[in-house]
């Protein structure tokens, strides 16, 4: 049986309204006069010490660490594109906000040699991520981040990265490859297995009865 | 091969108990092997049956043993040596001893056997789950991936790889070889359909063992020596015989990979539907691979009545014409489905009997083909179909070209002779007699009933799939599904009754011609009829001779089908 919830009976006083106007005034008045700094704008307020509210969006919130933006695809610091086609981040995504289109046998080199295979279109519907952050932890090339860029300064460019995620239509809200690469920026890549690889390749002795001259690309 | 000696295989099958992990498990003395002989049954085999399957990359129940992957090793207890008295050593209690199997020179050492070529013998305990045995699996599978270059998010084969799902069990996430990996030639074109990866492969040797002894074209082999060990065609003889694609399947990692699905979508995301081959009489069971209402593939699924294990690459790589963008979509000559069916049906009312043909296409399933015949009896129709015939070859390829010739054949549709009425067709239509003419899936155009002829007719009733000389005079054009849209049976050349199941929408407003073939007997007809597949399936069956005599239904046709006598 369901358990009756007794309600308190409020007396007339109480169920006027103006009291907890007067309330939700007081809270205005008491941070309008404050002389407390909020510690969340502490860093953009060096400047004014007694500001508790900042001037957005030519003031920029600091982003916290360990904050979960938008993900992003990036480049490696020879400008290529990390990520491989491989659809793990798409397999894993909870809401299937992301959708790659794998590029077939036809389709453009790898930017990096040895890697074989770059998407075509690498699609992130941004009104259905969820910024879980499983793209980021699944992927085996690092090629996918959760964008947390600390911003130095107002920049109209910037300004639509992570938690300032706008648009004015649907489309709009659907990152394309070029547009994900662009945003997401350099990722420092310390171990380029792939460069790696091949380079072993080239280094170790003649390989006996190759098969070279009938590659595929030939 | 198969029926053959389940015939000639005695009633009572012979068995024996041998221990595996301990437990006592009855099996029989003889098993099967690839050619359908029988030989004695192995440990691989006995573990199977006792429900604990070892690991294993070369050994392929249809394919002669090679046993040099090694992943299958075992760790066993044998009887011991004969004594003196010709009597193998006994415990204290009279039972047969058994002794763990160690190295000759090194007893501490236990020994382990490969499954897939060791036979069993009697009194046999097999430790399938021992620290040896799993510590044997181990070293092997470290050994194996020596010089694999890792490369899962790039190979075709991630998800469905043997190398993946035992490494997940019984693999090391490191390795302790510190040397160089060999790196062996990659992307080899091996054929116009197969690309190579030698860095992947594990030497199991199962392509070649196909390629010789299955396809018959022993193209394959291993060049080079030691850790430079790497599959090859001869010289430059290119591995294209129309068999090749099965290595794909067999290669148990991302060695082989097709060309045709190359870099086009993970295996994890394609949906399996049970189906079959449309390109021949054959009838191969396949799995198709769809994604969101894209197919991907054909694979084979294994039947031993119909096509083993195999398929032909010709058959594999026809579903490309199914995603076509001209595929018919829309209904013509009438405003939808419901006003063409009205307007049809009462056009084959008022129609004279004997003034109709019907042509039934023998791409069409035997449900539709029974509701064509429905209607012929009704309009005192006479019917056919058209043949289509190509290159057969020894192993699976059929000359008739068509799925369902003996289903069209049995329903009444055509006689012995497909096509062998079109010329009365003609000659009808010619005369007059014939005014009213019911297409299936073919273009009678190709069959002696020409566009002047066509135009002659007071009413020609098309419905196919793709556009053709024949459906661009259709009065009513009625866009149908292809095989992969609809669920139904096809009859193969040899008598198997088998069904196949949806796994594509169809597009636009095209629907599966046994549902608007349902409708349009029932107003022609009167008579009530199934509107589930099941029940028409089920309907036909006790109608049709040669299906009431094996008392078929939908349900007993089962994933594999039945033979029907043709």
């Amino acid at each position: 049986m369901a358990k009756e919830v007794q309600r308190v009976k409020l007396s007339l006083w109480e169920r006027l309204f103006f009291p907890t106007l007067i309330n939700g005034f007081k809270v205005t008045l008491g941070h309008f006069l404050s002389f407390k700094k909020s510690k969340v704008y502490e860093h953009k307020n060096k400047t004014n010490k007694f500001k508790t509210t900042l001037n957005y969006p030519e003031e920029l919130w600091s982003v916290p660490e360990g904050f979960r933006g938008a993900p992003y695809l990036v480049n490696d610091q020879d400008g290529s594109t990390k990520c491989v086609s491989c659809q793990l981040c798409e397999f894993v995504c909870p809401p299937k906000a992301i959708r790659i289109t794998p590029p077939g046998i036809d389709g453009e080199d790898a930017h990096r040699e040895g890697a074989e295979k770059m998407p075509e279109d690498f699609e992130i519907n941004m009104l259905r991520c969820i910024f879980c952050g499983f793209c980021e932890e699944v992927c085996p090339e690092q090629a996918i981040f959760l964008a947390k860029d600390y911003y130095e300064g107002y920049n109209e460019k910037l300004m639509n990265r992570d938690y300032a995620l706008t648009g004015s239509n649907r489309e709009e809200m659907v990152f394309h490859k070029d547009k994900l690469l662009e945003r997401g920026g350099t990722h420092h890549d310390r171990i380029k297995k792939w460069e790696k690889k091949t380079q072993d390749a080239k280094e170790q002795e003649s390989f006996p009865v190759t098969m070279a001259e009938k590659n595929i690309n030939d | 091969m198969a029926e053959e000696t389940q015939t000639e295989a005695p009633a009572v099958v012979e068995t024996m108990v041998v221990k595996v992990d301990g437990r006592e498990v009855e099996v029989p003395k003889l098993t099967e092997d690839w050619q359908g002989n029988l030989v004695p049954t192995t440990v691989l085999q006995a573990c199977k049956h006792a429900g604990n399957e070892i690991p294993h990359y070369c050994y392929h129940p249809k394919l002669p043993v090679a046993g040099n992957c090694r992943m299958c090793l075992v760790h066993v207890g044998m009887p011991g040596r004969l004594g003196p008295d010709g009597k193998p050593p006994t415990n204290e209690d009279g039972s047969l001893k058994i002794d763990p199997m160690v190295l000759p020179y090194e007893r501490q050492t236990p020994k382990g056997v490969i499954g897939c070529a060791t036979n069993l013998v009697p009194g046999m305990e097999i430790y399938a789950s021992s620290p040896e045995t799993k510590q044997m699996r181990e070293a092997v599978l470290e050994s194996l991936l020596i010089n694999h270059p890792l490369d899962c998010p790039i190979c075709d084969q991630a998800g469905e790889c043997k190398l993946q799902e035992y490494s997940s069990e019984h693999g090391q996430s490191e390795s302790s070889f510190a040397e160089y990996k060999v790196h062996k030639p990659k992307k080899v074109n091996l054929g116009p359909r197969i690309i190579l990866d030698a860095e992947r492969c594990v030497l199991c040797t199962r392509c070649i063992r196909f390629s010789r002894d299955i396809a018959d074209d022993d193209a394959l082999g291993i060049v080079n020596r030691g850790s430079y060990n790497t599959i090859s065609t001869f010289l430059d003889t290119p591995f294209d015989n129309n068999y090749t694609l099965n290595t794909v399947d067999l290669c148990p990692v991302g060695a082989l990979t097709s060309k045709d699905f190359r870099f086009q979508m993970r295996v994890w995301f394609l949906k399996e539907t049970r189906s079959l081959c449309s390109s021949c009489g054959t009838g191969c069971n396949t799995l198709i691979g769809s994604r969101e209402n894209t197919m991907y593939r054909y694979e084979p699924r294994e039947n031993n009545a119909v096509n083993g294990p195999w398929m032909c690459d010709s058959g594999r790589l026809n579903y490309k014409w199914i995603g076509r963008e001209d595929r018919l979509s829309e209904v013509t000559g009438a405003s939808g489905w419901a006003t063409a069916i009205i307007e049809i049906s009462a056009k084959l009312e008022e129609a004279q009997p004997g003034s109709v043909a019907i042509i039934g296409g023998a791409r069409q399933t035997n449900e539709e083909l029974y509701l064509l015949k429905k209607l012929a009896n009704k309009l005192e129709a006479i019917t056919d179909s058209a043949p289509r015939s190509g290159q057969g070859d020894n192993l699976l390829c059929c000359p008739d070209k068509n799925p369902n010739s003996a289903g069209s054949r049995l329903i009444g549709i055509a006689n012995e002779d497909l096509g062998s009425r079109f010329a009365e067709i003609a000659q009808g239509i010619e005369a007059g007699t014939i005014t009213s003419l019911i297409v299936f899936g073919d273009d009678v155009t190709k069959h002696g009933i020409d566009e002047t002829l066509l135009d002659k007719l007071d009413l020609l009733v098309v419905s196919d799939i793709l556009p053709n000389a024949t459906t661009s005079k259709a009065h009513y054009l009625l866009p149908g599904c292809a095989h992969t849209e609809k669920r139904g049976t096809f009859t193969s050349v040899k008598g198997q009754v088998q069904k196949f199941m949806k796994a594509l929408d169809g597009p636009g407003n095209a629907r599966p011609e046994w549902e608007f073939l349902h409708e349009l007997a029932e107003n022609t007809t009167g008579q009530n009829g199934f509107s589930t597949i099941e029940g028409l399936f089920n309907q036909m069956a006790e109608e049709v001779e040669a299906f009431k005599d094996k008392e078929l239904t939908w349900a007993s046709l089962g994933n594999e089908g039945v033979t029907v006598e043709i």
